[in-house]
């Protein structure tokens, strides 16, 4: 799901002021900022090659195929991130990060990029839009605050874009796996029959619609905490009191 | 201050016994009752021998919701037993409507039935009669979380066991055999340190001793073993994976073992630092290993 939506700050860094956590050293500094820098500009190819590819053609349809190999490759490498918390350079908890990442992931190798028929689909444009601005403001937003100068527009765009860039990726996700859902019952992609020896079955389809359910719990419970975030990151525009 | 029993079966602000200063504001009070103070407490501890001058201040803790050890371990095991019998029985609405109330034509399929209906027959007799509590409750929520882990592993490995398509072992019967053999001997095992475990512990007490080996040669492995109750059930599930060859079976071992290890650890941990003298040569669940 689009859960690394501006703001998270369940992948974020410290962006709440008062949590002057010992931060990363020196070295580590560098390595982040470099990978922050790197994945910035890589979402920013997508973007520009969005656009570059609309105005080419002159129609929003198979815009994918024109992304698909810097998008594979940049949404992989966030996994990086993961190890990133494991090794204790960003102060971000293992599990909530592996599991947002590995969800992106998932839709891109284990769904779009393996059920062809979808990749020509205008829902893969929404949630890929979606994930493209996210990252942008995201990644620029980790710079900035690893070089201690955050420009107060990355901020608020950070926790504020995600009002509409949210339910965009997860609509634009969930009407992608719906139409992959007849692709996979048909042709048994990465499932698993009984009769076999280790006496295990999967159904890739089941498995599919399951995890379209369990956007239900999951994205009200993401989005009102980007909500939560938001008020108290940039609550004192309101009021002049300090953030808590 | 009165010597009502403190924490375990609290709910809301009972009986909170707090020595205050008389301008101390609600609000402190309140926040006194959540913070967690000095030393925790036993029930046997009698007031008179605290080292408390003439005042002595408790802080009461809210537990939240409770329930009693020996319900959540009733419940949890009684789901898988009666679960998986309903799988063997093929009850209609689980296999094709063909397979309703027939039965698997490969006796390890019956074997494995009585193996896994006897596991769960014994932990639930061990709980109504072997076990002895430390803590009366455990929290509330526990009960949902432990019942749909037993519950739903039951299922999963039930439904392929006894499937119309189930596959016997590779190895046929020798590997059953052996399977046996080992899911026996670790039933065994597990029931002697269940026994042994007790029989440290007078009736009615929690007091807690090291334990050592006894006459029983199963209870040996307390020379290299801190919590050999779950050694032995480590041993018990792998034999079963053997005799059954169904990987959710291997699956519901595995996560079962670094459970275990994880509470094998913490046991150890807290033998080590109750007891100066504790044989040094323990591991916690695996001899020399882990």
């Amino acid at each position: 799901m689009s859960a690394a939506a501006p703001g998270t700050s369940k992948t974020g860094h410290s962006d709440v002021v008062q949590k002057k956590k010992k931060g990363p050293g020196a070295l580590a500094t560098a390595y982040l900022v470099i990978y922050n820098v790197v994945m910035t500009a890589g979402w920013l190819v997508i973007a520009v090659g969005l656009v570059r590819a609309y105005l080419a053609r002159g129609s929003y349809h198979g815009l994918y195929y024109s992304i698909e190999k810097p998008l594979k490759f940049f949404q992989t490498g966030a996994l990086l991130e993961i190890l990133h918390c494991a090794v204790g350079i960003v102060p971000s908890s293992v599990v909530l990060t592996g599991f947002q990442v590995m969800s992106r992931v998932f839709l891109t190798w284990a769904v779009t990029h393996s059920v062809r028929e979808v990749q020509s689909e205008d829902s893969v444009l929404l949630f890929v839009t979606a994930w493209t601005v996210t990252e942008i403001i995201r990644y620029s937003f980790y710079t900035f605050s690893l070089l201690n100068h955050l420009p107060y527009l990355i901020k608020w765009a950070r926790y504020t874009f995600f009002f509409a860039l949210y339910p965009m990726g997860v609509t634009g996700e969930l009407l992608t796996i719906y139409a992959a859902l007849p692709f996979v019952q048909k042709t048994g992609l990465y499932s698993i029959t009984l009769p076999n020896k280790y006496n295990f079955s999967f159904d890739y389809y089941t498995f599919l619609i399951l995890t379209m359910i369990s956007y239900i719990p999951l994205f009200p419970q993401l989005y009102f905490h980007m909500i939560r975030q938001r008020k108290k990151v940039l609550g004192h525009v309101d009021d002049y009191s300090k953030v808590e | 201050m009165n010597g009502k029993k403190q924490g375990y079966y609290l709910s809301l602000c009972a009986c909170v016994c707090v020595c205050v200063e008389p301008n101390a504001t609600i609000g402190e009070i309140k926040s006194m009752f959540h913070k967690s103070q000095g030393k925790s407490l036993k029930d046997e501890d009698v007031l008179q021998h605290l080292p408390v001058g003439t005042t002595a201040t408790f802080y009461f803790r809210d537990l939240g919701a409770q329930i009693s050890w020996v319900t959540v371990f009733l419940t949890e095991y009684t789901g898988p037993l009666v679960i998986y019998l309903m799988f063997y029985f093929r009850v209609p609405f689980i296999y094709a409507p063909k397979y309703d109330f027939t039965t698997s034509k490969h006796w390890v399929v019956h074997l494995a039935c009585m193996c896994h209906s006897f596991h769960y027959v014994k932990r639930l007799l061990e709980t109504l009669f072997v076990h002895r509590f430390s803590h009366g409750t455990m929290p509330l929520r526990n009960i949902f979380k432990n019942c749909t882990y037993y519950w739903g592993f039951a299922a999963w490995m039930a439904y392929y066991i006894n499937h119309p398509l189930y596959t016997p072992p590779i190895y046929g019967e020798q590997q059953i055999r052996l399977a046996l053999i080992l899911f026996l001997f670790c039933q065994i095992g597990n029931f002697s340190i269940h026994i042994a475990l007790r029989n440290l512990r007078p009736p009615g007490s929690k007091t807690r001793k090291i334990p050592y080996p006894t006459k029983n040669p199963f209870t040996w492995i307390f020379l290299l073993v801190s919590c050999p109750n779950y050694t032995y059930e480590l041993g018990s599930w792998l034999g079963f994976t053997l005799m059954t060859q169904c990987l959710p079976v291997a699956f519901f071992t595995v996560v079962g073992f670094v459970q275990m290890t994880v509470w094998a650890k913490g046991k150890h941990r807290s033998y080590l630092k109750e007891f100066r003298d504790y044989p040094p040569l323990r591991s916690p669940i695996l001899p020399f290993v882990l």
